[in-house]
Order: structure tokens, then C-alpha cells, then sequence
């Protein structure tokens, strides 16, 4: 059992105690909205990690997405063509950097951290540093949607969890990024296209990046350049606080997901109380060291046994 | 264990200054034509570029880059990484910034700076000495800890008007030359007679060359890997102080744009990736070729909205030149 599931029940133990209005009806279906996203970052970083890579664009390529998706919008095209301009972006990102750390084995958070600067300008350079406004009210309309019961973003998000879980466990894609991650040159050796599908890892991050725009542009009904940079990292946190691995092929969904929730009420909850987004970033920063204190203690207790 | 004494400088015979800086000549070459190339397109495409006051500009500029890069270099030497030194200045700065403005001395802002950033420096080590995460992720967590107190402590305003005396350590001239260039020629000596002429220096370039053979051969690992990361983080105070005193201003903000440049100046020096290749020679000329190319981009009136994809582009070009330099392809398919 990984750390983050106890810590995670102390953590919301804890905030419907010691929180004013935590569970209140709102709150909760506001944390659903705030998890939703993240979980969109954090499904496809978590196959990046386990492919011992990484992806410090996420953060800057959704927002350039964002940017793209309301530019269309705010042009007069449709929604279903905005969202085909962002994914193209997001897609076209994501080969890039897939190719880069596949086809020509460089550092996967160099890469990313130049395709970092390029997203991030470019998203500067479009729009001239200013947000992006005035898109009508089809996006605000479908962010508000809800189906059986539930908001279109948490479906959308849900959607995600439930299509990486397929390709991870019953694709051959997903057999190729346990092998990859785990031994990438017995697979080039057993004669399997690993480029290919190393790329692909990649590919996907950025086609779901183009998708969660439609997210981030729909909750602010506008797009900002620079909103979403830094999402990457608590992207990153929620893998790596799922206890999953940069040097095993060991890849966990079901934690990425509770790390997602974990950081998610921890957000909420130190909002509630007044504290300032700054200040979360260091109490996250903090829980990941407590967590990977605790297991490299149990593994070292074990170690010991054996 | 097996513990090889800490020597200090070693002295051994003339021809041995030569070839302090001697060895990679020909990268080097390469490395000021490449500057001569940029230099003349650029006074080609604008009059103003090659007036003193623009080519010293750039040199200031190039000094920042350098105090910034040169502690990455040692990182990156001893096949470690270091994200962190860019939001490690701005919390450096910003501390120094609030103690000198209370009316304290400007020494004990300058001694802020330099703590603040020794101590994320040694976070860092300890972080990836003690916990054994791998480097990017530790001083990457890093970079948003320090971004986060930075913010947190500025609380979204600003602090400036620093003392003349301080402010000379950015702006000032001495014999013409700016203040910030003979601190770059200080470091750059001190760090390559460090990296070249000591044991210690040497036996980074090894672990970052062969950690496994480094460790096997008895090179205290964890000590140099925590040195490196401490002597990073001082680099990032220092290079806090000269940012300070240049701007007159500290925010939040200020050292995010510098990341990339510092990343891709310590590349484009030929520093390898993969450690145990380059030079801090190279890294100087590497923060000069950043310089001019942001210069230029000012020169020629080209908005700053480009420059994060300017520079992202030339460090995803410095780091295949790397590859292809190296020739180490380190799969096989």
C-alpha cells in the first residue's frame, strides 16, 4: 500500500474537523471541478514517469491550447473546430516532444523544458501577453452541463482515468510502457517498434492536454497565456505521491489518482483556511518529501529483513 | 575508506597555467567564431550594436548569465542537474532586498543572499545524496518551494531603492569595465583552476564521467555531489546579489526568465548532459552567445513575448549538438 492513502484519509479526516464548510454540498462538487483537470494532466504523466520520462511542458502546452481554443473561438468558429486547433496543438506538442526523447535519446526534462519556452512563448506571441476574452457562451454552457448527475468536466476527467486504465492494461500499447520503462533495450532487442511507441506516450499527453483546454477555457469562459504553467507540477507531485516510480517500469493509476485527490483537498482545504497558492506549493513540496521519506523507510526495513 | 586529502590550489610548474585553459581548443575555437559570427550579423543589422555602451551592456549581461550558469556547471559535471537556480535567485534577492531595505547594512543583505542560496543548495544535495531522488525531480520540487516562499514573502509587491554603494556592485564601473564583468573573471579563474588543479575538482569530473568506477575507486560521492549542489546554490546568491544591485528592484518574478539562458549557456559552453565533458571556460562563452542573441533581439526591436521561445529553441539546438558532439547515443534503437 502505498503512503498517500493514509495520509490522504488523515488529510480529509482533518479538514472536515478542522475546515469551516469543507463538506458543504458546494465545496465538494467544487472540489470535483478543481480535481478534474489535474487528473487530465496527471493520467498521461503518469505513463510518462513510468517510461522514466517526463513532461515539464504539460503545464505551458495547456495553456497554449487554451489560448488557440479561444482564439477560435473569439474568430467565430465553431466549438468542435476550436477544440480540433487545440488538440492539433496539443498533438503536434507531444510528438515533438516524443520524438525528441525517442527517435534521438536526449533528456526527457531538457526537451521538455525548451518545448516549455516554445509553447510558452508562442501562447506570449499570440496573444500579446493579454487574455483572451469574449468567446460567447457555448464553452461556459458546456463546462456548466451536467449529465446524469454529474458536471461535464468530472465526466470528461472520469472519461480520461477510465481510457488510460484500457490502454495501460489491455492494449499493446500499454504492455510496451511497462517494458519500456522497464527495460527499453530487451524490447528494441526483441525486434518490437519501442521507438514508435515511446513517441506515442508521448503523443498522448499532448492529444489529452488539447482536450483538457476545453476544461481550463470553459471554467474561466477566457484564456490566459500563462494560467495553467506550473500545473505540470502538481501533475507530477500527484504521480509521484501514487508511488510510482522514475526507475522501475511500475507505473500505479489507481495512486495517481488518489494523489490527485490528496493534493486536491489540500488546495481546497488551505484555500478555505485563507492561505495563499503560494504557500500550498510549499506544502505540497512537503507532503512529497514526507511521502518518499515514509517509503524509503519501509523499503529499507525490508531490505533489512530479507 | 580510502579518502583523498582535500589539496588547495596546486602550484606545479609554469607550462602547467597553460594548460589550465588548454585541452578542448579546437571546441573553443568554434565557440568564439560563433560569437564573431553573431557579432557581425548583429552590427551588420543594427548601428547601435557595436557603440561601447551596448557592447559592455552586453557583456553585464553576459556576467549574469555566467554567475547564474557557472555553479549549474558544476552540477552538470558531476552528471547531476540543478532547476532550482533561477527561483534560488529570486528568494536570495528578495530576502537580501527586505534586510537591506529595513534599514540594516547592505553587507549583512549581501551575506542574506548568499546563505539563502548556499541553504537550497544544500537542500538539494541532501535531497539527492540522502534520499536518492534523481536530480531534475528533487531541484525541480525545489524550484517551486523556493518560487513558492519568494511569492509568499513579497506578497505580490515590490521592494527597490537600494544604496548607491550597493547598487555599484550591478551598475558600477571600474577602468571602464563594468563591476559584474570582473566578478564573471574571478569566478571563471577560481572555478577552472578548482574543476582543473585540485583533486577534489577532478574527482567531480569522474564521478560525472563514471560514477560507478568514481565510487569504486574510493571518491566520497555523497560529499562532492552535496559540494557541487551547495557551490550552485552560492552561485545563485551571488549572482542574486549583482541582479539586485543592477535592477534596484526585487520581485517575485525576477529570475524566472533566466533559467533557460543559465541552462542553455552551460550547453552551448559544450558542458555534456551526461557529465564528466566541458568546461567552465566553455560555459562563459556560452552565457556571452545568450547575450548577444537576447541583445539582439532587442536591438532589432523584437518584442519580449519571443524571447521564452527564442531561447527554448536554442537550447533544444544546443542540447542535439551536444549529441552529435558526444557521439554517445546511450540506447541502442
Amino acid at each position: 500500500m502505498p503512503a498517500i492513502l493514509p495520509i490522504g484519509l488523515l488529510l480529509v479526516a482533518g479538514a472536515l474537523v478542522a475546515v469551516h464548510g469543507f463538506a458543504s454540498t458546494r465545496n465538494v462538487a467544487n472540489l470535483g471541478l478543481q480535481a478534474s483537470i489535474l487528473l487530465m494532466l496527471a493520467m498521461p504523466m503518469t505513463l510518462i514517469i513510468m517510461s522514466e520520462g517526463l513532461d515539464l511542458s504539460a503545464g505551458a502546452v495547456l495553456s497554449l491550447c487554451s489560448v488557440v481554443m479561444a482564439e477560435a473561438l473569439a474568430g467565430g468558429h465553431g466549438l468542435a473546430s476550436a477544440l480540433a486547433a487545440s488538440v492539433a496543438v496539443g498533438l503536434g506538442f507531444g510528438l515533438a516532444n516524443g520524438a525528441m526523447v525517442s527517435l534521438l535519446a536526449l533528456p526527457p526534462f531538457v526537451v521538455t523544458l525548451g518545448t516549455l519556452g516554445i509553447a510558452e512563448g508562442a501562447a506570449l506571441v499570440v496573444t500579446e501577453g493579454n487574455a483572451v476574452s469574449g468567446l460567447g457562451s457555448g464553452i461556459a454552457s458546456l463546462y456548466a452541463l451536467d449529465v446524469f448527475g454529474l458536471p461535464f468536466p468530472v465526466l470528461v476527467a472520469l472519461a480520461t482515468w477510465l481510457l488510460t486504465y484500457v490502454l495501460l492494461h489491455y492494449t499493446r500499447f500499454g504492455t510496451y510502457v511497462f517494458a519500456i520503462g522497464g527495460n527499453r533495450d530487451a524490447l528494441v532487442l526483441a525486434g518490437a517498434p519501442a521507438w514508435a511507441y515511446h513517441i506515442a506516450i508521448y503523443a498522448f499527453g499532448g492529444l489529452v492536454s488539447g482536450v483538457a483546454a476545453l476544461l481550463l477555457t470553459g471554467r474561466m469562459n477566457a484564456a490566459h497565456p500563462t494560467v495553467a504553467i506550473g500545473m505540470e507540477f502538481d501533475a507530477i507531485a500527484a504521480v509521484v505521491l501514487g508511488g510510482t516510480s522514475f526507475e522501475r517500469g511500475d507505473g500505479r493509476l489507481l495512486g495517481t489518482v488518489l494523489g490527485v485527490a490528496t493534493i486536491t483537498v489540500l488546495r481546497n482545504a488551505l484555500d478555505l483556511l485563507g492561505i495563499e497558492s503560494s504557500l500550498q506549493v510549499v506544502s505540497i513540496g512537503g507532503l512529497i518529501l514526507l511521502v518518499i521519506v515514509i517509503d524509503s523507510l519501509r523499503r529499507s526495513r525490508r531490505e533489512q529483513v530479507a | 575508506m580510502p579518502n583523498n586529502p582535500v589539496s588547495a590550489t596546486a602550484v606545479r610548474s609554469p607550462q602547467h597555467w597553460r594548460h589550465l585553459f588548454a585541452g578542448d581548443g579546437a571546441e573553443l575555437a568554434l565557440r568564439v567564431a560563433l560569437i564573431v559570427l553573431i557579432g557581425s550579423a548583429l552590427a551588420l543589422a543594427s548601428d547601435a550594436f557595436l557603440s561601447t555602451a551596448n557592447v559592455l551592456n552586453v557583456l553585464r549581461q553576459a556576467s549574469l548569465i555566467f554567475l547564474l550558469a557557472a555553479g549549474l556547471t558544476l552540477v552538470i559535471l558531476c552528471g547531476g542537474f540543478d532547476l532550482s537556480v533561477a527561483a534560488n535567485l529570486t528568494l536570495s534577492a528578495c530576502l537580501a532586498a527586505g534586510v537591506i531595505k529595513s534599514g540594516l547594512s547592505p553587507w549583512l543583505g549581501i551575506a542574506t543572499a548568499l546563505a539563502c542560496g548556499t541553504a537550497a543548495g544544500a537542500l538539494n544535495g541532501l535531497a539527492v545524496t540522502l534520499l536518492r531522488l534523481p536530480p531534475f525531480l528533487a531541484t525541480y520540487a525545489m524550484l517551486w518551494i523556493l518560487q513558492g516562499l519568494a511569492f509568499h514573502y513579497m506578497g505580490g509587491q515590490e521592494i527597490f531603492g537600494f544604496p548607491p554603494a550597493f547598487r555599484a556592485l550591478g551598475t558600477g564601473f571600474a577602468f571602464g569595465v563594468p563591476v559584474p564583468v570582473y566578478l564573471m573573471a574571478v569566478v571563471l579563474f577560481v572555478a577552472t583552476v578548482f574543476v582543473r588543479s585540485t583533486n577534489v575538482g577532478q574527482e567531480i569530473y569522474a564521478i560525472g564521467a563514471n560514477p560507478e568506477a568514481a565510487r569504486l575507486s574510493g571518491i566520497p560521492m555523497r560529499r562532492r555531489q552535496m559540494l557541487v549542489y551547495m557551490l550552485s546554490g552560492l552561485m545563485s546568491g551571488i549572482a542574486a546579489v549583482v541582479f539586485l544591485a543592477r535592477v534596484n528592484a526585487a520581485d517575485s518574478g525576477m529570475g524566472e526568465p533566466l533559467l533557460l539562458p543559465a541552462i542553455a549557456a552551460v550547453l552551448i559552453g559544450g558542458t555534456s548532459l551526461f557529465g564528466g565533458v566541458g568546461s567552465v571556460l566553455g560555459t562563459v562563452l556560452g552565457a556571452i552567445i545568450l547575450a548577444l542573441v537576447i541583445n539582439g533581439m532587442n536591438l532589432l526591436d523584437i518584442r519580449a513575448q519571443w524571447q521564452p521561445l527564442v531561447v527554448g529553441v536554442v537550447l533544444l539546438v544546443a542540447v542535439m549538438v551536444d549529441l552529435v558532439a558526444r557521439g554517445r547515443r546511450e540506447r541502442i534503437g
